[in-house]
């Protein structure tokens, strides 16, 4: 499978990476090369395998349900590129 | 009073309880040190009295843990409180964590002072150090007879280059897919990547929470013990924390190997590989049988399929990880003329992240897309489980693994350019990361060239204690002594 430059620009719109179309044509046949590497994984026969996700065997522990944290309202605002009345501000989003 | 920036961890610590030099004294050596070596580009914030105060507690016997009055370099991966956590990026330049990483806690409440932060390959991507933001740092080491700049390896190549240049005495490095453990190789250094859950990741920044790992880098194998113990911990905020106890691998530490077996695995021997490393290798393999070890060839066969394995898995974790920089909560924020919301996201992220981080967002997120995600995530996850498989049954026939660390020494600085041959540095250091084993290196030698190369060990789960032998082992009869001319 290679990806097309249509392709690529609709996966930097996934990613919500703005990309100019110079950006787009060097990122195709980067993209390809590595594509096309990661293709030999074919090769391997992978029936009857489970999926690896937790490398550890380790179950996944549930703690009690009660508040652990909060009220700590300004330090979570206090890195935030604007915050206004205690709320993290975005531009306008409806139009 | 000898130069205390040349003493490792164990002499620091031995000497201070010896009464033979103040806290105060070591904290100032390197202080002076890091601010003497900027050329480096190692430290990008310097907290010389972030290192002071921890000296004057240790001093005053208020600081009585195994760290107490000794000062750390940590990769500008870990948060920390009130000081620049940035992983290299541009998008979170400026960015004071409220709150403290774990393992950084962890070290600060066993004594340890900070000496600043250390730079990196940007979220931790890279195998040279040369995608920060901050620009490469420069390896203390040189060619013999050249004055070429060179990379010390990455991502941890802030975190080599200061413990290699003895700016500082160890550091906390992160483990990916070999980020510890080749830029050890590269700079003549120690580093451990323990076994996955070991460290906790809270308060790290995230790249690929499957693979991501905490571990230190040092002079020596005891001081890599010493300061793995420290960080190390059942963390009830990590939910991929082990819940158990820390083994005291220093009190533990034995280089007699009798009884043990070494495998070492036939499809680590690659043609392409210089002859140098191959024979490093069966030097090794050498040292090891005069330690009382019995070698043992075992296969790993699906060590060729590891890589591509994890430029699937790696790059779908961070595009999904590296989605939290929006722009919004902290960081950077670009908006371009009368944009929305959308065109904010956009902006942002295309001004904050550089070239790598792109382009690994762009293999994640098409791999995980519709219609891809089977063919190729889920399909990388089931090679991922042979290459498990492959190790499990390997230590059923040996207790621990040698393999040459890195495929090369260090490389120049721009003389690596294409993305898929950066990629292959970590050939030897991937499968143990897609496994989730505990792996050091330790120096063996120098090439031709006068650089440095190590040697590597992957132990079987939970088992750093043999890693760290088999390591000692190898340090004691290499007798590795080499040091870079100091230029800087």
């Amino acid at each position: 499978m290679s990806v097309s430059n249509e392709q690529v620009r609709h996966i930097a719109k996934l990613a919500r990476i703005a990309m100019s179309d110079e950006e787009i044509e060097r990122l195709v046949p980067e993209l390809n090369n590595i594509l096309g590497w990661v293709e030999q994984l074919g090769e391997v026969n992978t029936d009857g395998v489970e999926p690896l996700a937790t490398v550890i065997d380790q179950k996944l522990r549930l703690r009690d349900d009660v508040i652990t944290d909060g009220d700590i309202r300004d330090e979570v605002l206090a890195n935030a590129p604007e915050a206004q009345h205690g709320f993290f501000a975005v531009p306008k989003v409806i139009e | 009073m000898s130069d205390l920036t040349a003493k490792t961890i164990a002499e620091l610590r031995d000497g201070l309880r010896a009464r033979e030099f103040t806290a105060r004294e070591i904290a100032e050596s390197y202080n002076v040190a890091v601010a003497a070596a900027k050329s480096l580009n190692a430290y990008t914030v310097e907290t010389p009295d972030d290192a002071l105060e921890a000296a004057e507690a240790a001093d005053s016997g208020k600081a009585t843990g195994s760290l107490a009055g000794i000062p750390l370099g940590i990769k500008d991966l870990f948060a920390t409180k009130g000081v620049d956590t940035t992983a290299g990026s541009h998008i979170l330049q400026g960015f004071k964590p409220v709150y403290e990483s774990t393992v950084t806690a962890n070290l600060r409440k066993a004594g340890a002072g900070m000496l600043g932060k250390l730079n990196m390959d940007e979220f931790a991507m890279g195998s040279s150090n040369e995608t920060s933001t901050y620009g490469p740092v420069l390896s203390p080491w040189r060619r013999k007879g050249s004055n070429v700049g060179l990379t010390p390896g990455g991502s941890s190549g802030g975190s080599a280059a200061a413990v290699a240049a003895r700016i500082a005495p160890g550091v906390t490095g992160t483990d990916t897919g070999g980020s510890i453990r080749q830029p050890a190789a590269f700079t003549g250094i120690c580093g451990i990547k323990p076994t996955y859950g070991r460290c906790s990741r809270w308060g790290i920044v995230s790249f690929a929470s499957s693979l991501d790992q905490a571990g230190p880098m040092a002079k020596t194998v005891r001081d890599c013990a010493i300061l793995l113990e420290a960080m190390a911990g059942f963390d009830r905020k990590d939910s991929t924390s082990l819940d158990l106890p820390v083994p005291q691998w220093e009190a533990n530490l034995s280089s007699d190997l009798k009884g043990k077996r070494v495998g070492i695995p036939k499809e680590y021997r690659i043609d392409s590989v210089p002859a140098e490393i191959n024979a490093l290798w069966d030097q090794g393999i050498e040292w090891l049988k005069d330690a009382g070890a019995t070698p043992v060839e075992i296969s790993l066969p699906h060590t060729k399929y590891a890589l591509p394995t994890y430029y699937i898995i790696a790059p779908a974790e961070a595009s999904s990880n590296l989605a939290r920089y929006d722009g919004v909560r902290y960081g950077l924020r670009e908006v371009p003329d009368g944009g929305n919301l959308d065109a904010m996201y956009a902006a942002t992220r295309a001004d904050g992240f550089g070239a790598e981080v792109k382009r690994r967002i762009m293999i994640g997120t098409y791999v995980l897309s519709a219609g891809f995600y089977d063919a190729y995530f889920t399909k990388a996850q089931r090679v991922r489980a042979l290459i498990k498989d492959d190790f499990r049954k390997a230590f059923e026939q040996c207790d621990v693994i040698l393999t040459p660390t890195a495929p090369s020494a260090a490389f120049g600085i721009g003389e690596t350019t294409d993305p898929l041959a950066m990629y292959l540095n970590d050939v030897f250091a991937v499968p143990a990361s897609l496994a989730g084993l505990p792996a050091m290196s330790v120096p063996g030698g120098l090439d031709g060239q006068g650089l440095p190369l190590g040697l590597h060990l992957i132990g079987n789960e939970l088992d750093e204690q043999t890693v760290l032998n088999a390591g000692l082992a190898i340090e004691e009869r290499a007798g590795f002594a080499a040091k870079p001319d100091k230029w800087w």
